[in-house]
């Protein structure tokens, strides 16, 4: 009896439930400490949660990146994430023009125009530059040996970094205000501030044009005929290479509305400013199941919302002081967690532990 | 006649337009103008221009190169029209660059297209003079390349290293000894020397080695037993005498060393790709400052140094072996993202103010002791890097006893491929678990011996780009290969350490170093021979 037990749990089995038990209660326990102090009012616990789904539109977004390129060259493209501030970063120079050309003085029709013009440049900017990463240093490797491309896109997101930050300066540069998304507008009765409900609308809207690209057009089929199986998509007449073009291509767009975004929320640029949404961003990957287009999309909105609930929900009741300095801790946290207990994340395939 | 006697106008242009776009991109990201402060040979030439002439030659080397592959016996006219060609185009972008500059300010955009970078471009003359001289260098340094290349085998060698190494002692002397760069007639006479050295040896060398290979076998022994260990040992152990600025600079080195071949045992024998092994040096540096600094008050004792250390390295140890267990099922970039989780969770939590009380969040600990011996503290560069070079021996020793033995093999087996490893009846768990271990050991030990160097520790010195730094030098070095470990750390530690000005600059040159020994020599500078022969074979399709 015994023998068949320790056969079927082996001693780490254990060793991880009981860590992930213990996990566990300290949540539970965390959030009933909070909830039941009542140091927060509902209206504030509502704010966070709309604060996080405009986050999760952006990690959703960004999270789309990883999970195409995934899906087809079972890669990680670590330098996604500075693909998501080279759009934003070099639009910022277009969006100082069409402040000194007084486009950001009020009018909403100028500055619709200008943000329009602004959105399009940072998406260009951001897909050239994946394109011209994957034509570069991604495919002279694709038959090497799985860590090396790993290891080129690790080189190639600090290059990027470096780079703009050597020819573009290192500070800090804010982008002009945005008047007519200033204020809050009430919707179904609750006051929400307008940038969010813009960001939020754009990224679901983005969200759902890709979806039904990926199902419905020819290309995205061929995509997913590829993501299944190079060699045979191959026969039967896809172009493979133009594929990883256009999925690169596709990653890099979404990726550069998704900076644009992010500035629209937090009004600055900074040449490190991909990192750390990009490592959010393909945590939010694994939590949907990466290689999972919904998935991504659910991931994204999860690990926006529970980065901004969880400091203070579960944290503050444990009394741990600042919680919100532990938040990108926690993101990490989840993102192990999920690797040891539910490797084929929320929605998809188990592919952790699948060989290259 | 047919196509293939034309001249390629269409490659070479493209090598020229590249060439152009690279020494453009120097120029624009800031790296001339910082260099420029530094005198090769002072009045002449400066390393900013050193940078930018060697560009050209690589670009000239490569049309030339390929012009000549292009078809059997190549007329040396087209040998020096692509030279001068791409030499040309190369210096073009430049003067373009000047002209739209003097026109346009560009820096509202580039804040590195100054007019003090123009002029270092124009040599300081007007913008027209100047212009030509530019060109006409270009063209010139490309023709010359294109003769040279037409030269005899040992002739090129002697160029190249006559002409190597001035740059190479005018940098040591200015950084290590504060002198300025080679005087004209220093530069000269390296020249000369080194140039007629290499030829002589060329001639020479079998006479040479016929000469050694004919020596009485006791004398032979004793002689190639004092080449390779006496030498290099004395070097190594008289190195302090150089003074405390090249001692610091090789303790930096030695701190990376150590991180490095600890790394190295678990991505190069074990292959697993760690990217939070900063975590192991933080806990093994943290745990020195905890135990031994009198600020710590919640503890009811301090340590000295020594005592410290054994709890320093099993700490790390423990903490390997627990940051482990999660991972044990997890592969290849998976592995990569998760361990990059723990590294960044360790930083965030050093910060933090919940662990303040403890470890001192971002005040960081002070005031922790140095190591002694009876009399002799360790309070210098110099005492210190004998700390660290007892490090490095060690793990250098460990590294090379374990490669080969049974744990190395099961190592190695496990990195190849871990399902015929575990059917061949290795003990997967607890293979992985010895690597992260053995790994952390050595961190924690860099780590320990760190905090002590500095006194005083802060979240910030465990910032994930160390984890990448060690990482790019243990790649470019040669994973998996002691010797390359060490040559790596030696050039990309200790060459940015001496060229302050490059410290900006120091994560985009690793993250091109990364990229381009990915694509053209992934096992590294000096590869270890399994390796290599692997990474040169056709693979076989990685698609599933």
């Amino acid at each position: 009896m015994l023998k068949r037990l320790t056969r079927r749990f082996s001693g780490t089995t254990i060793v991880m439930w009981l860590i992930g038990l213990a996990i566990l209660a300290i949540v539970v326990m965390g959030t009933i400490l909070t909830l039941s102090s009542g140091k927060y009012k509902a209206s504030e616990w509502l704010d966070l949660t709309i604060n996080g789904l405009a986050l999760g539109g952006i990690y959703a977004l960004i999270a789309l990146g990883y999970t195409l390129v995934y899906g087809i060259l079972r890669m990680i493209n670590f330098a996604h994430g500075d693909i998501f501030m080279a759009g934003p970063f070099a639009a910022y120079f277009v969006a100082v023009a069409f402040d000194n050309a007084n486009y950001f003085g009020g009018d909403a029709a100028l500055e619709v125009i200008a943000l329009t013009v602004i959105m399009i440049f940072a998406m260009v900017v951001s897909t050239v530059l994946a394109i011209l990463l994957e034509r570069i240093a991604y495919r002279p490797l694709r038959r090497a040996p799985r860590l090396i491309p790993l290891i080129t896109a690790i080189g190639a997101s600090f290059f990027l970094e470096y780079s703009f930050r050597g020819l573009f300066g290192s500070g800090v540069k804010s982008y002009p205000e945005v008047a007519f998304l200033q204020g809050k507008w009430i919707i179904f009765g609750i006051a929400i501030l307008k940038i969010r409900v813009v960001v939020i609308a754009a990224a679901i809207l983005m969200l759902l044009g890709l979806n039904t690209f990926v199902q419905r057009t020819k290309v995205g089929k061929a995509m997913q005929a590829v993501s299944e199986d190079k060699d045979t998509a191959a026969l039967m007449g896809i172009d493979v290479d133009r594929i990883i073009v256009i999925t690169f291509l596709v990653g890099g767009a979404l990726a550069g509305a998704a900076g644009v975004l992010y500035v629209l929320m937090f009004r600055q640029v900074t040449f490190i400013m991909g990192f750390m949404p990009g490592l959010k961003a393909f945590t939010a990957a694994v939590l949907g199941g990466i290689g999972n287009v919904v998935g991504a999309a659910i991931g994204g909105f999860f690990l926006g919302i529970a980065e901004s609930l969880f400091p203070n929900l579960v944290l503050d009741g444990l009394g741990i002081p600042a919680p919100y300095q532990l938040r990108d801790a926690l993101a990490f946290v989840l993102l192990v967690l999920v690797l040891i207990f539910r490797p084929t994340g929320i929605v998809g395939e188990r592919l952790a532990a699948k060989k290259a | 006649m047919n196509e293939k006697t034309r001249f390629n106008w269409i490659s070479t242009i493209r090598i020229g337009l590249l060439g152009g776009g690279v020494a453009l991109f120097l120029c624009m990201v800031g790296l001339i103008e910082a260099s420029h402060q530094r005198p090769i040979i002072p009045g002449l030439l400066s390393m900013g221009q050193t940078l930018l002439l060697l560009t050209l030659v690589l670009f000239a080397y490569l049309a030339v190169r390929q012009t000549k592959a292009s078809q059997e016996n190549t007329p040396r006219a087209w040998l020096i029209l692509s030279g001068t060609l791409v030499g040309l185009l190369t210096n073009a972008f430049l003067a373009a660059l000047v002209l739209i500059g003097g026109w346009i300010d560009l820096r509202a955009v580039f804040v590195n297209a100054s007019p003090a970078l123009y002029d270092i471009l124009t040599l300081g003359l007007s913008t027209g003079l100047g212009l030509i001289v530019l060109l006409l260098i270009g063209a010139a340094v490309g023709a010359a390349i294109s003769a040279a290349l037409s030269l005899a085998q040992s002739y090129q060698r002697a160029i190249l290293m006559g002409l190597g190494l001035i740059p190479l002692v005018a940098i040591l002397n200015s950084a290590l000894f504060a002198g300025r760069g080679v005087s004209i007639l220093g530069a000269i006479l390296i020249l000369v020397v080194t140039a007629a050295g290499s030829l002589l040896w060329d001639r020479y060398q079998d006479r040479v080695k016929v000469r050694i290979d004919a020596l009485p076998p006791r004398q032979h022994r004793s002689l190639e037993f004092g080449v390779r260990w006496i030498l290099p040992g004395a070097i190594v152990l008289l190195f302090p005498i150089l003074g405390s600025y090249p001692s610091e600079v090789m303790n930096e080195v030695g701190r990376f060393l150590l991180m490095g071949l600890g790394l190295n045992i678990v991505v190069g024998f074990a292959g697993l790709l760690d990217l939070g092994y900063v975590a192991f040096f933080a806990i093994g540096a943290y745990t020195m400052g905890v135990l031994t600094s009198p600020e710590i008050t919640w503890l009811p004792f301090h340590l000295t140094f020594w005592e410290a250390l054994p709890f320093a390295m099993v700490l790390s140890v423990l903490s390997g072996v627990i940051l482990g267990i999660p991972v044990l099922g997890m592969r290849g970039d998976y592995l990569a993202i998760v361990t990059l989780g723990f590294g960044e969770i360790i930083q965030r939590l050093a910060i933090s103010d919940w662990l303040k009380p403890y470890i001192g969040g971002s005040n960081g600990i002070t005031l922790i002791p140095k190591a002694a011996i009876g009399p002799i503290t360790f309070n210098t560069p110099q005492s210190i890097y004998y700390l660290f070079l007892a490090g490095c021996v060690l793990a250098a020793f460990i590294s090379q006893r374990v490669k080969f033995s049974r744990l190395g093999r099961a190592w190695m087996a496990v990195r190849e491929d871990e399902d015929v490893a575990e059917a061949m009846g290795i003990d997967l768990v607890r293979t992985k678990l010895m690597a992260f271990a053995t790994g952390a050991a050595f961190a924690g030990l860099s780590g320990a011996i760190f905090a002590s160097k500095l006194a005083s520790i802060y979240p910030h010195s465990f910032h994930l780009l160390i984890s990448i730094n060690v990482l790019c030098l243990i790649i470019v070095g040669g994973i998996g290969n002691i010797p390359g470990v060490i040559v790596g750390a030696l050039f990309l530690v200790g060459l940015p350490e001496i060229l302050r000005e490059f410290a900006e600059y120091r994560l985009l040159m690793y993250g091109a170093a990364l990229v381009m020994m990915m694509l053209l020599r992934p096992e590294g500078l000096l590869p270890e021979a399994r390796r290599r022969l692997e990474l040169h074979k056709a693979e076989p399709g990685v698609g599933e």
